[in-house]
């Protein structure tokens, strides 16, 4: 909590202004620096207008706008940068800051610090995450929907579900001898435990494609130098705009361009190579083209018409599998040289110098991320990575169970596993406490000697 | 006379206590009402059952004897969820209430450096915040340097039938009436408790024809790990199952307003236990409930009295009578003492420290109902620990706190230092997060290092657990040897004997005469290898995710900590801490009302606090 953390806090790319946040002891001080005018002996929560300047150049016309401790969202003194200047520039004015003292947040560093300083919960925390990178209207309706608890209330009847279940077996044990009480065995409970499984498995799919929603889908487009990548990428956005970053780490990934296709943001990440000139060649190896199978949601892997298959590119073909994927064949307009026969798998044949098939590639998009059926009205799901990670983790334990079950192991054995699903669901809302499992078991059944 | 440790009661609890400081050497007195109903079970005939019969087991790994004297004295033995897992399995006896308490007295008597007195205390002599001994009603003080209360039911209790008020303990026993009023003015924050208990019945007017056997195991167990066995399977008494019957709930009904907890007294404030509801609570509360089953439970070989589980209540004489008459096989039952309800005073649990010791005035422990929990079995483990911890304070040493992931012990007295209650508390097995550890099968692999080393747990017991332990060690590393070869479904393998255990139909005892192998060694080993191997995925699991948890444990909070000074904590958790003042950050996490992030804040606050 001593030093001074800064950041770009919109999304870079999207939207007219910029804002650069700075928070932490010395962020009137360093404001201070770069800026035309004094801010530390300023009033808290004004706004000031000037020009933000590095050796004495002027870089952007700014509004700042100072915000002192304790009133902020941090808690600590807070000081916003309203730049103008589109992208580039904003890079460059958070490049003079970091020159001048303060350190790069990492990501949701500034959550991070108001949930400690005690300015936000943990639930809170995450929505106003999401809330602050939400860049479309249906992303920013979730978030809200997060906020005011329908995602809570979600997991809760979720909860009270598996507690039905778990709360019987424990009766059964802690009251051995109530017969009253139905004896649970595995082969009672499997069908409860399967209905179970199922609605979980439908929450975990309407999550997942609510993240689709909000976060995007990140794309990576793969194959040889000269194959094509960076003419398909402004092909695909359209218009000649690559966004670059100057400085390196600003951004998880580098995002080169960001593509809305019915409402739904791709962002295409680090093709490498795809900026160097076209004189230079460009040397795309193996292993950075695994690193980006590994880390897209989609890979757009493009194969040249006019050359034979590699034995790299086959290596690849094989990796792409076991991701969403499109295979294109480019450059049919030249002479047709690469044998079909060796993909083995679905393909589109395009050329982005005459423009064919750009659209079909669009459409299989749409297809494989189901985004014509995206429900943008029922928006009551998760989808911060970290919930739909525990609600997967929590299927896995249910997963357990029905395994346990079939080997026909003892009700306690099985229940353990229900019990550290029930665990991992209590975690997406913040509450694993087994006095609610008490309570259940007491409000439930007729008990006492 | 002066005395190292004075023990106020003799219950289950003061027992304990008495002889775990007696036996470590230090001049104990224990002072009780009369010395005749020492050790008495004023409620149900049973010791164990379900968790709770591992905290028996664990008591005596601890050196406790609550195990031995119940072994000598039971006349049913069960072995409860015996096919619901490895965990859960618990025991549960009928115990002679006639013996039991002879036998514990019996006991006590065998300790040279424990006195028995009658006498009711009613205040403390207190200086400066410390106790110093005891006060009687006669005037009489006695000094000590550690005082123990384990006073039951007895502070200020009142019985309550229908619309009548009597100020008494169970047994007709004159109750404490000032020492909850002293310890009031001590500064303890006092609790008003409630529990019941049923009808005794004369057996020769019970027609058992109408109602079902529920017989003893037919296998030997022990409480004890020393696994000596007193009874006859052959010759143990059997319970009967009874239901209530609609008459029942009609009688229950219309007189209802009758009953002290329904309209009967208007004064009631004791909160009762909800897993030990009344008969009219069930009927109440779950109303569309035709009958609701009941056991009768045989008391003692020396006397008539049956006990009907299930059937507590406060209602009128007359409308009991009514009420037993109704149940079948008991149309002409002759009641021999009237169902009552009890309502007492105790402490807030959180008032005490993990040792036992009260937070409010040094050298005084707390033990047993005092502490708001309820149940034999409750009571004796922490008249032992108070016992044990009282002695190690004499001897200048550093308490024995069982950790949550060590024993019941250790979840029960944390629960209550921690999250306090407001009903009389009862052990589940619910209660125990990490309960694939704590097990009956391993109560003394957990606990007799523990034992052993504060003193209290015999060198005889000791080396019969390090031979348990060797030859457990032994079995395993011998079933990694050998191998057979065995027919699935798909074909034939050969494996280890320990790979093949792993299957959950696998059986040792079969495998070991099926293959001829020839292994010779006592059924509890083979239960516990067996037990290791076959659930070794989970139990590993536990282990991590109780480690994961109890790192906190380590992170100690300076007992002079001052919370107000912590910015940003939340105000409910704020006075929450100042309450219960947790001696660990893991402690803290465990307290309701505080959240994860006023865990997060008190340990940046900690460690800048460290820093200074």
């Amino acid at each position: 909590m001593d030093d001074t953390i800064v950041a770009i806090s919109t999304t870079t790319g999207v939207g007219a202004i910029s804002i650069i946040r700075l928070s932490g002891e010395e962020a009137l001080k360093i404001a201070s620096k770069v800026f035309t005018k004094n801010l530390t002996k300023e009033k808290s929560h004004t706004i000031h207008y000037g020009h933000v300047i590095d050796n004495g150049e002027k870089i952007d016309e700014v509004l700042i706008t100072v915000m002192k401790s304790p009133k902020t969202f941090t808690r600590e003194d807070v000081v916003e940068i309203n730049c103008h200047g589109g992208i580039a520039t904003t890079n460059k004015v958070l490049e003079v800051i970091l020159k001048n003292g303060a350190r790069l947040a990492e990501p949701g560093e500034f959550t991070k610090r108001a949930f400690l300083n005690g300015r936000i919960d943990l639930l809170e925390a995450e929505a106003t995450m999401d809330l602050i990178s939400s860049k479309s209207e249906t992303a920013r309706k979730i978030s809200i929907n997060t906020l005011t608890g329908e995602t809570s209330n979600l997991i809760k009847d979720l909860r009270n579900e598996l507690i039905q279940i778990i709360s019987n077996i424990e009766v059964n044990i802690d009251y051995p001898e109530y017969e009253d009480i139905e004896q649970l065995t595995s082969t009672k409970i499997l069908p409860s435990i399967n209905k179970f499984k199922k609605k979980l498995q439908e929450i975990i799919k309407k999550s997942e494609d609510s993240k689709v929603i909000k976060e995007g889908i990140t794309v990576g487009i793969v194959g040889r130098p000269n194959v094509g990548k960076s003419s398909l990428l402004n092909a695909l956005i359209e218009e000649k705009k690559a966004i670059v970053t100057d400085i390196p780490g600003t951004t998880r990934d580098i995002v080169e361009g960001t593509i809305i296709i019915d409402g739904i943001i791709l962002n295409i990440i680090d093709t490498a190579g795809i900026r160097e000139s076209k004189d230079l060649v460009e040397q795309i190896g193996v292993e950075k083209s695994l690193e980006i199978i590994d880390s897209a949601d989609l890979v757009i892997f493009i194969l040249n018409n006019n050359e034979e298959i590699t034995e790299e590119e086959k290596r690849l073909l094989k990796k792409v599998k076991d991701k969403k994927h499109i295979i294109v064949i480019n450059k049919i307009d030249l002479e047709k040289k690469l044998d079909r026969k060796k993909i083995e798998d679905k393909y589109i044949e395009i050329s982005v110098k005459e423009n064919i098939g750009i659209t079909e590639i669009k459409k299989e998009i749409k297809k494989l991320f189901n985004m014509g059926k995206l429900k943008t009205n029922d928006l009551t799901y998760l989808s911060s990575a970290r919930s739909i990670a525990l609600l997967h983790k929590a299927l896995s334990s249910i997963d357990e169970a029905l395994q346990e079950i079939e080997k026909n192991s003892p009700i306690d054995i099985i229940e353990f596993s229900l019990k550290v699903a029930w665990d991992y669901l209590g975690e997406v809302i913040g509450e694993t406490y087994t006095d609610e499992l008490l309570d259940e078991l007491f409000s439930r059944f007729c008990l006492g000697k | 006379m002066k005395y190292e440790i004075i023990v106020v009661g003799g219950g289950h609890a003061g027992c304990e206590a008495a002889i775990a400081s007696a036996r470590k050497g230090h001049k104990t007195l224990l002072i009780t009402g009369n010395i005749n109903n020492i050790a008495t079970m004023p409620c149900n005939p049973s010791i164990g059952g379900s968790a709770k019969g591992i905290i028996v087991r664990e008591i005596d790994a601890l050196g406790g004897v609550m195990g031995e004297v119940a072994d000598k004295t039971l006349i049913q033995m069960k072995m409860l969820n015996y096919a619901k897992g490895p965990a859960v399995k618990s025991l549960r006896a009928q115990v002679d209430k006639v013996r039991y308490p002879r036998e514990m007295l019996n006991t006590l008597r065998q300790e040279k450096k424990l006195s028995i007195k009658e006498g009711m205390v009613e205040d403390l002599i207190v200086k400066d915040g410390t106790v110093y001994g005891v006060i009687l009603n006669t005037g009489e003080n006695i000094t000590s340097n550690i005082v123990i209360l384990t006073t039951g039911t007895y502070l200020k209790s009142d019985i309550l039938i229908g619309n009548t008020r009597t100020r008494s303990g169970p047994h007709d026993e004159s109750p404490s009436l000032y020492l909850s009023n002293n310890l009031k003015k001590y500064g303890f924050n006092i609790l008003r408790l409630k529990t019941g208990t049923p009808p005794r019945i004369k057996r020769e007017t019970i027609d058992f024809s109408k109602a079902k056997k529920e017989e003893g195991d037919k296998k030997y167990y022990t409480f004890s790990h020393s696994n000596q066995h007193y009874y006859d399977i052959e010759k143990q008494d059997p319970c009967y199952l009874i239901y209530t019957t609609e008459e029942t709930k009609k009688i229950i009904l219309d007189n209802l307003n009758k009953s002290s907890m329904y309209g009967g007294l208007d004064d009631i404030t004791g909160v009762g236990p909800r897993y030990c509801p009344s008969i009219e609570d069930k009927i109440v509360r779950f109303s569309d409930k035709e009958k609701h089953q009941l056991f009768l439970e045989p008391e003692s070989h020396f006397y008539d009295d049956i006990y009907i589980q299930g059937f507590s209540t406060s209602m009128p004489r007359n409308i009991q009578e009514q009420m037993v008459h109704s149940l079948p096989g008991l149309e002409k039952a002759k009641i021999l003492k009237y169902a009552y309800a009890i309502e007492y005073d105790a402490i807030y649990p959180t008032q005490i420290k993990p040792s036992l010791e009260t937070k409010i005035l040094n050298n005084l422990f707390t033990a047993g109902q005092i502490n708001g929990t309820s149940g034999y079995e409750e009571a004796a483990c922490q008249g032992l620990i108070a016992g044990i911890n009282a002695s190690l304070k004499l001897e200048d040493k550093e308490p024995l706190i069982l950790k949550r992931n060590e024993a019941y012990i250790g979840v029960l007295i944390d629960d209550l230092v921690t999250k306090g209650t407001k009903e009389p508390y009862r052990m589940l097995t619910s209660r125990a997060e990490y309960r694939l550890l704590l097990r009956h099968d391993n109560s003394d692999l957990r606990l007799s290092e523990k034992g052993y080393s504060v003193g209290l747990l015999s060198l005889e017991k000791y080396q019969k657990f390090i031979q348990k332990k060797e030859n457990i060690i032994k079995l395993i590393e011998k079933l990694k040897e050998i191998k057979i070869t065995v027919d699935t479904e798909k074909r034939r393998t050969t494996m280890t004997v320990f790979d093949y255990l792993k299957n959950p139909n696998a059986n040792l005892k079969e495998v070991n005469s099926l293959f001829n192998l020839n292994l010779n060694y006592e059924d509890e080993i083979i239960e516990e290898v067996e037990i290791q191997i076959k659930y070794e995925g989970y139990i590993r699991k536990v282990e991590r995710e109780a480690e994961k948890k109890l790192k906190n444990e380590a992170k100690q909070i300076p007992e002079n900590i001052d919370y107000d000074k912590i910015p940003n904590l939340a105000s409910e958790a704020r006075q929450k801490l100042k309450e219960i003042r947790p001696l660990s950050i893991a402690q803290a996490s465990r307290i309701s009302g505080v959240n994860p992030s006023d865990v997060s804040i008190l340990l940046v606050y900690l460690r800048k606090y460290y820093n200074e």
